[in-house]
């Protein structure tokens, strides 16, 4: 699925673009656990959700490769995490949605979590 | 050339510095073209390694050697140490504080997730000094020989 047509179905507000929103999205995971992502979804993740936010996020996102961060529940990074971010080249989302729903529309349309 | 040697001071207790060592060293190894695979693994165990520095010991450092076949990664700190490493080591086991945990860290899974991502791990640690992880990963095709990164 293209980054740009999660961003649509997620009603996602793109806080630091892609430099290819066009670019395809495959995997993805949802963690609020850092530890736990890099555990059990540490493979080939192209877009994590979470509903946790601060700096050790956007540290992790970078150490597993994540292209695409995506902030559940209404959260909103603060400034410092846009700006490491976008120094890493992360794609930073935020969406409304709750992380199930978020989660069950993605899988939905056809991403798949890890070992799919 | 290789081999290349940096080192990292880790700040205790600043979670806003944390990840900086291990970020560095993934620029590192990604500059002198090693295997994404390695990267990330060799980034990941690193990175839990100096999150633990950060939580548990009051910070240390970071040395890093990269070669052109492997990475050794030495995290020394001089906090409590660990009095039991094979309870340490279960996945599920902290003695974090709420900081660690508010940040996504203190599962439990710190230990396992670097001895997940090495081919080696060594734990030198003695109650009252301090603590020595020795992390080696391996790359699965070697570096190609290219300058040192820059300072």
């Amino acid at each position: 699925m293209r980054l740009c047509d999660c961003v649509d179905l997620l009603a996602a507000e793109v806080l630091v673009p892609a430099k290819d929103m066009e670019t395809e999205i495959r995997v993805a995971c949802g963690a609020d656990l850092m530890s736990d992502a890099m555990a059990f979804a540490c493979s080939t993740n192209e877009m994590m959700l979470t509903g946790l936010v601060n700096l050790q996020v956007i540290r992790t996102a970078e150490m597993m490769d994540v292209k695409v961060l995506v902030f559940v529940r209404g959260k909103r990074p603060d400034p410092t995490m846009v700006e490491l971010a976008c120094e890493k080249g992360i794609c930073v989302l935020r969406t409304s949605n709750p992380m199930f729903t978020a989660c069950g529309l993605l899988y939905q349309a056809g991403i798949q979590g890890k070992g799919a | 050339m290789l081999p290349v040697h940096l080192q990292f001071p880790i700040r205790g207790g600043d979670f806003h510095s944390a990840g900086e060592a291990s970020s560095g060293m993934k620029k590192a190894l990604s500059k002198l073209g090693v295997d994404p695979s390695a990267v990330k693994r060799a980034s990941v165990a690193m990175y839990e390694a100096e999150i633990n520095a950060v939580i548990h010991a009051g910070g240390g450092e970071a040395d890093v050697e990269i070669f052109a076949d492997r990475v050794s990664i030495v995290i020394r700190d001089h906090g409590p140490g660990i009095p039991d490493v094979g309870l340490a080591m279960q996945e599920g086991w902290s003695t974090a504080p709420d900081a660690a945990r508010e940040m996504g860290f203190g599962a439990g899974m710190g230990l396992p997730n670097i001895q997940r991502n090495a081919d080696d791990l060594t734990i030198d640690t003695r109650v009252g000094e301090g603590t020595a992880l020795t992390i080696l990963v391996r790359f699965h095709r070697p570096a190609p020989t290219a300058p040192g990164p820059e300072a």
